[in-house]
């Protein structure tokens, strides 16, 4: 489980925090990368590693979050369908707090709806096991890597016959929003730290597109402090010599073509649809939804009235999500909005842009 | 007295009638027996205090699964008592003690739940002197709560309240920190808690050793909800001192690390139930270290945070981490939920 000291280890660190300072003076330009994994953001505002950048190097966050990029009517229908009689909604705890049109889960939990949370969607499987006489929504988010789990539950779901388990799909996958970032006239992304998590799920190769057909430079990395910084210099150095290609900084994890076995099952359930990211709107082929042979497991065919999609006022969630602005930035940072009142998406998952910043850099941030 | 537990619990366990009568002399006397609980008088008579101030505390405890590695409902309630009034200085004496049990409730937890009190308060050389039993219906409840009020007394001369924290003190764990935290966190998630185990103790024995070997400790803190992040944020608002963390001294088992991986949680964010935050004169620090060290309950004690300067508008709590880099300490928002991935 624990990683090698060595990814920890402060001298190693500090040798790449010298090499990144030599690069980047030798590029002589400032240059933007990006993370686009929400446990890259936490690992880096955890580690503080941002603070240890020279000024030369802006590391910002994307669209990585899985609750951040969830848009407010995937929250909206979920509390219809709890609203509905003898129907029981399971998440996973971080969706809770995220706020809605009306509402929010935690607040719908308090009010009495029928709301629980799990840690897998098998413990989702097991409360529709348990209660025979409900039916039993699981709120299907995250990116390729909690698809795979979903779609072993739905499997066990369907050997077993267990008819009152249903699923509200709102997964999503990473390449599609990477191409319309890269496609952003108001974003100049330089580099990606690509997802470790999700490559290990899908190779690297799907990523291949960024340096072929827009010559920007990616490097999949893990989670260590020293991971983080060895993709960082890996990245400049493919900057300063024109390079772009994809390098793979995780192998002791990570393949060229990720965890087939895994692909298999997602491919049996789901299929690629256009979907609603917060921030970025409609992409095409970026959500999983499910196969219509399933449409008796599919949440999001029953008939539900919702209230007109509402965003919350002054919130900047977007641009932080596309990575044009940082929190600080946003008027509602650290005031309004903070941990335990969010008023975005971004302040809820400790994985959220906005929640690691507050809590862990606001020694560098403008609100301090 | 004849040891009898029902196999499971009535409504009419409640009703303050025979089976309440049975239930309070076949369970709880045999195992809370002292003299002052036996008369089973209307209040507790308690002979005259100690010389110094009285120190009063009340808890109550709702902790899912009640019965985990290192300890059960019961002997935690008599834990957290002691140690709210040991933290605060004093020397416990007597704890009162509730139950507030569900219908249904499976009886052998509940005689688990007692025998982890009467274990507990062995332990810690206090005596339960009253009690009361409600019963709930089913559903109304989650199984057994407890509830308590303890009464100590801080010995003349004993001062540990936060305004004597003076810039420079250091601030010793007495063990590593988020034992208890992370065994609740992986059984309720179904991980399996391996050899870890909870932390659950009571600390009084530790805590007069320390005082006896002359350590002037200037405030003391158990770090129980919250964690270790919410003591340290209300004693830098209450001093108005800055409290800076070290990374690499701060006492964490490889196994908690693990779960907070795992279950994407804050370490310093999980509760301890048998460890207790002092803040010390830095003149003194080795020797309190040695101090907690000697005592079986602190032998991995460590010096884990310093005293600096005043907050100011700087931020009150800060970390300086394993890779040189700096970051604030907040207290956590709500419930600490898992991340998704």
């Amino acid at each position: 489980m624990s990683e090698a000291p060595e990814l920890r280890n402060p001298r190693a660190i500090a040798a790449l925090i010298r090499e990144i300072r030599g690069v980047s003076e030798t590029i002589g330009r400032k240059i933007t990368l990006m993370e686009v994994c929400g446990t890259h953001t936490h690992a880096v505002a955890a580690a503080g590693l941002r603070q240890m950048l020279p000024p030369g190097v802006r590391l910002i966050s994307g669209p990585g979050c899985p609750v951040c990029v969830t848009p407010v009517d995937y929250l909206d229908r979920a509390l219809a369908l709890a609203a509905l009689d003898t129907t029981t909604v399971c998440t996973f705890g971080d969706l809770m707090r995220v706020p809605s049109s009306r509402s929010s889960l935690e607040r719908a939990h308090a009010e009495g709806q029928p709301i629980e949370i799990v840690y897998s969607p098998r413990d989702a499987l097991q409360v529709a096991r348990d209660n025979p006489d409900r039916r039993v929504v699981f709120l299907a988010v995250g990116f390729e890597t909690t698809a795979p789990t979903i779609a072993a539950a739905l499997a066990e779901a369907e050997a077993d016959k267990a008819e009152n388990f249903l699923i509200l799909p709102g997964n999503k996958v990473m390449p599609p929003p990477m191409r319309a970032l890269v496609e952003d006239q108001e974003l100049k992304v330089d580099g990606f730290l690509l997802p470790g998590h999700v490559s290990v799920l899908t190779g690297w190769e799907c990523f291949r597109f960024l340096a072929e057909d827009y010559s920007v430079p990616g490097a999949v990395v893990g989670f260590a402090p020293a991971d983080v910084m060895r993709g960082v210099a890996n990245l400049l150095h493919q900057v300063e010599k024109g390079n772009a290609e994809i390098a793979n900084l995780y192998s002791r994890v990570v393949s060229p073509h990720g965890n087939q076995v895994a692909a298999k099952i997602v491919e049996r359930f789901f299929e690629p649809v256009a979907t609603n990211w917060r921030g970025f709107g409609e992409i095409p082929g970026s959500g999983l939804g499910l196969r219509p042979e399933f449409a008796h497991r599919d949440a999001s065919l029953i008939e539900v009235e919702l209230p007109p999609p509402h965003e919350p006022v002054g919130c900047a969630c977007g641009d932080v999500l596309r990575g044009v602005i940082d929190p600080p930035e946003c008027a509602l940072f650290g005031t309004a909005c903070q941990p335990a009142t969010p008023v975005g998406a971004c302040m809820v998952s400790s994985e959220g842009t906005c929640a690691a910043w507050y809590r862990h850099e606001r020694l560098t941030g403008t609100t301090t | 007295m004849r040891k009898t537990t029902p196999d499971r619990l009535l409504l009419g366990h409640g009703s303050g009638g025979r089976l309440t009568h049975e239930l309070v002399t076949g369970t709880f006397l045999p195992a809370l027996d002292n003299p002052i609980l036996a008369s089973l008088s209307d209040a507790a008579i308690l002979p005259e205090l100690p010389p110094g101030r009285p120190a009063l505390t009340t808890d109550g405890f709702v902790v899912d699964p009640p019965i985990f590695a290192g300890g059960d409902l019961g002997y935690l309630s008599v834990c957290g008592t002691v140690n709210d009034l040991a933290v605060a200085g004093a020397r416990p004496l007597w704890l009162t003690w509730a139950l507030i049990l569900e219908e249904g409730a499976d009886g052998a937890l509940i005689s688990t739940c007692v025998e982890g009190t009467a274990r507990a308060a062995a332990e810690a050389g206090i005596q339960i002197v009253a009690g009361d039993t409600k019963v709930v219906p089913r559903g109304k409840g989650d199984r057994i709560y407890a509830v308590t009020a303890g009464l100590g007394v801080v010995p003349p001369g004993r001062d540990t309240s936060d305004t004597r924290i003076q810039d420079g003190d250091v601030v010793i764990a007495s063990g590593p920190l988020g034992d208890h935290g992370a065994t609740i966190m992986a059984s309720r998630h179904g991980l399996g808690t391996g050899d870890l185990k909870s932390c659950c103790a009571p600390l009084n024995g530790l805590i007069e050793s320390v005082f006896e070997a002359g350590i002037d400790i200037h405030s003391m803190h158990d770090p129980t909800r919250g964690g270790v992040l919410t003591v340290c944020n209300e004693v830098a608002e209450r001093s108005g001192r800055r409290i800076i963390l070290t990374e690499t001294a701060i006492p964490v088992r490889p196994q908690v690390r693990a779960v907070c991986e795992v279950l994407g949680l804050e370490i310093l964010g999980l509760a301890c139930e048998g460890r207790v935050l002092a803040w010390v004169p830095r003149d003194q620090a080795e020797r309190a270290l040695a101090a907690f060290r000697q005592h079986p309950d602190g032998r991995d004690a460590a010096i884990f945070a310093r005293v600096e300067g005043t907050i100011g508008g700087e931020i009150p709590v800060v970390m300086e981490t394993e890779v040189g880099s700096t970051r604030p300490l907040d207290m956590l928002s709500g419930s600490d939920l898992p991340r998704i991935c």
